[in-house]
């Protein structure tokens, strides 16, 4: 009989938990790039503010989007990050569950095309890029010819002859295979490769369509997970194997690897924030309106997240590898502050 | 194939003899193959554990920096002499450290030098210094020695993990940073002492405060859950199954599907939590009670499997005795056979609980994945567990994580070897022969 008493007990209780839940606590969720940046200002916040430290998921930006445009209510999210801009589906999504959301931008990011430092560093363009990821390609890569088929090139000198033959320049590549690890589906990297190497490198190439959506998937092209310590292992095992990651992944562990000069121009903090490399981009987070006054502390996170002290060339982001926004930027985002 | 009783009795003789040699010959592979699997497995064991210790051994120590502190207290105590939180925490705590840290460098000015030194020294130093004062809430001697963390840098430079000889730009801290290193390194001004933050602090974005205690404690109370939900309803079940279930197709049809369920992928028990626990029944997200709860779905077939074998293993003369002497089905279950069957029972849920400790899938659906800074304090309270930590810091990218993530991967194995262990020695002694 003590055990039907117990398990009733437990019953009971859980029911009783699971009913009268409150939450004192900031919930974040969204992006595995912004996560280093907002568990820093979490934890200071923590530390400095007297509210509660923020609880932070690393979702990938698609997972945290769908977390956060879940609904109204202490059991969803309060802000989801994101590596690039919310999509209008997801907005609809948003809107269509009634939640009313404000954009900030926290600062900038360029992605690395990298490999090992033991290997040679590459200088390519995004054309090249862009050729040696598609699934399919004109002439499937190999032949002038404009009809549709799967993508051929296998080694780096074939993508160089193929970007030349488009009318590109050739930049001189090896003859040395193709082999490039990507960031999943759910990632707002793999979103800033298709907009920013896939989409702009098919223009270069001469190439319309929506053919770049879509990334080969005949095993040159590898999917990893949302662990971008993984990829960098990888490369320093493999100096024959290239990956697409975050500035502060590559900030970290330059002793490891080296970003390629994409079209002319190193990877570094300058021309991040200048947007002269192709592969900048502005890094988000949302947070949700309705919950600002509900949750507490809410309104205080953010505001120590959008000062001065955090995103600025002397804040403590800087460090961790967050390239700030320009001064009109940062002036954009702290009138936005007052929006909430 | 030469027909047998064609041939003579030497030629019998000589046959025999060669087949006897073939078929030890085929023995005598299949026992080397037989070791050879066990080396090989071994091999793999031994490349594993060294490479995780070592790893991760440098880890138990941290790197800390001893600065001069002269408190202004006028600043920060009440009239009784106590420490006023409220002005503590106004107080720039940080600003205090870097300059008591600043005076062993007099020569360096502008602003970024001053910051590459002050880099030096962990972002936290100030806060863990306010910390400890404030729980011992007076400050007795103000102008004294206070040894503070160095930064996760300073620390890799020390242990050696940080490669002096490549050239500076592919180098966390530059040649200047490691002069300074080194000048604090001859004047005894710096010390690796043992890393108490490791096993009494959270999480933390700062490896030099990062600890497992958050960790340990979010995997308790997560097993705690699961204890309490698994093992009354897998015992349960499985005296049910073996004892009153009346044998025909649906009994047949549960059983199947008990063993089936302990088969299922663990993420999917991940998926049914957050579908049926956060999204049906509204549950706090992150929390170590639906991180059991979804623990148990998956250890509960496991249990059961345990506890039946082990009810079966009791002799039917034991439970025939306690009917004959006029015991209701419930008594005779219940007062003799259950406490028979314990050791079996024990030993299942133990291996059972092993394993979830070492899950990580399921969590990562319910929000258990997560930066979580302060310690759980209750079943509701945001939590990680163990292996998750691991997972998370073996994320990050700074290089002092990889070095913590090997000590808590070692953590981990070592609670495991408890369990087991405390699982074979249960089946031991408590164990009956018949």
């Amino acid at each position: 009989m003590r055990f039907a008493n117990l398990v009733a007990g437990v019953a009971i209780s859980v029911a009783v938990v699971g009913a009268a839940q409150a939450r004192d606590q900031i919930s974040i969720v969204g992006s595995s790039t912004v996560y280093p940046f907002a568990t820093i200002v979490a934890e200071k916040f923590g530390q400095s503010s007297g509210f509660k430290t923020p609880v932070i998921e690393s979702t990938g930006s698609g997972g945290g989007m769908k977390l956060f445009c879940a609904g109204v209510g202490l059991e969803h999210p309060d802000v989801t990050n994101a590596s690039r801009a919310m999509k209008s589906k997801e907005a609809k999504l948003c809107e269509s569950n009634g939640v009313e959301f404000q954009e900030f931008i926290v600062g900038n990011d360029g992605l690395a095309f990298a490999n090992s430092n033991k290997a040679d560093m590459f200088q390519i363009s995004i054309a090249h890029i862009a050729a040696a990821l598609a699934a399919e390609l004109p002439g499937g890569g190999i032949s002038n010819i404009s009809n549709v088929s799967a993508n051929k090139l296998k080694t780096w000198d074939q993508v160089d002859a193929f970007v030349a033959m488009r009318g590109g320049d050739k930049v001189g590549l090896p003859k040395q295979p193709i082999s490039i690890m990507v960031p999943p589906p759910t990632s707002g990297t793999r979103d800033a490769t298709g907009s920013l190497f896939m989409k702009a490198g098919f223009k270069k190439l001469g190439i319309s369509g929506k053919g770049y959506k879509k990334l080969r998937e005949d095993g040159l092209a590898i999917e990893m997970g949302e662990n971008d310590s993984l990829i960098v292992e990888k490369l320093a095992a493999d100096p024959s194997m290239f990956g697409i990651f975050g500035y502060s992944f590559f900030d970290q562990n330059r002793d490891k690897v080296q970003a390629s000069m994409v079209d002319g121009v190193e990877l570094n903090f300058d021309n991040i924030a200048s947007y002269a490399y192709p592969g900048a981009r502005p890094l988000f987070f949302y947070v949700k309106k309705q919950h600002v006054g509900v949750v507490p502390g809410l309104k205080e996170f953010v505001s120590e997240f959008i000062s001065e002290k955090a995103m600025s060339m002397d804040g403590y982001l800087f460090p961790a590898g967050l390239v700030p926004l320009s001064d009109s930027d940062f002036a954009a985002q702290k009138t936005a502050l007052g929006n909430l | 194939m030469t027909d047998y009783t064609s041939l003579n009795s030497t030629e019998r003789m000589e046959f025999i003899r060669r087949s006897l040699n073939r078929r030890h010959a085929s023995e005598k592979r299949l026992r080397f193959y037989g070791v050879a699997a066990i080396c090989f497995a071994l091999g793999f064991l031994v490349v594993l554990l060294t490479t995780v210790v070592t790893n991760g051994y440098t880890a138990l120590q941290q790197t800390e920096v001893a600065v001069e502190l002269a408190i202004p207290v006028e600043e920060l105590l009440d009239e009784n002499g106590d420490i006023d939180m409220k002005k503590s925490a106004d107080f720039n705590w940080n600003g205090l450290v870097k300059k008591a840290f600043r005076g062993y460098f007099p020569e360096v000015k502008g602003m970024m030098d001053k910051r590459m030194l002050g880099d030096l020294i962990s972002a936290n130093a100030g806060f863990e210094l306010r910390e400890e004062l404030e729980k011992i809430g007076r400050i007795d001697t103000p102008d004294r020695l206070y040894w503070i963390k160095a930064s996760d840098d300073v620390d890799m430079l020390m242990k050696g993990r940080m490669d002096r000889t490549i050239p500076e730009n592919q180098r966390r801290l530059n040649d200047r940073q490691i002069a300074w290193v080194d000048d604090l390194v001859a004047n005894e001004n710096l010390r690796l002492v043992f890393n108490r933050a490791f096993f009494t602090k959270a999480d933390s974005r700062e490896p030099e405060s990062a600890g497992i205690l958050g960790a340990v404690v979010g995997s308790a109370l997560a097993l705690i859950v699961t204890v309490v939900l698994a093992l009354p309803l897998a015992v349960m079940a499985a005296i049910y199954l073996e004892y009153f279930a009346k044998p025909g197709r649906l009994t047949d049809f549960i059983e199947v599907n008990v063993n089936n369920l302990a088969a299922v992928p663990s993420i999917v028990f991940g998926l049914l939590g957050l579908a049926v626990f956060l999204g049906f029944f509204g549950m706090p997200r992150s929390a170590p009670l639906v991180g059991g709860m979804v623990l148990a779905l998956m250890t509960l077939p496991t249990i059961i499997i345990a506890t039946r074998a082990s009810i079966r293993a009791v002799p039917p003369s034991i439970r025939d005795a306690a009917l004959g002497v006029g015991a209701s089905p419930m008594q005779a279950a219940i007062d003799h056979v259950l406490p028979l069957a314990a050791p079996g029972i024990l030993t299942g849920t133990i291996i059972g609980l092993a394993q979830a400790l070492g899950e990580t899938a399921p969590l990562i659906m319910i929000g258990m994945v997560a930066f979580i800074v302060d310690v759980p304090t209750s079943v509701t309270s945001p939590a990680t567990a163990l292996p998750v930590q691991i997972f998370i810091w073996s994320d990050s990218a700074e290089r002092a994580f990889y070095e913590r993530s090997s000590l808590a991967i070692v953590c981990l194995l070592m609670f495991l070897i408890i369990m087991n262990l405390a699982a074979v020695i249960l089946r031991r002694k408590l164990q009956k022969k018949w």
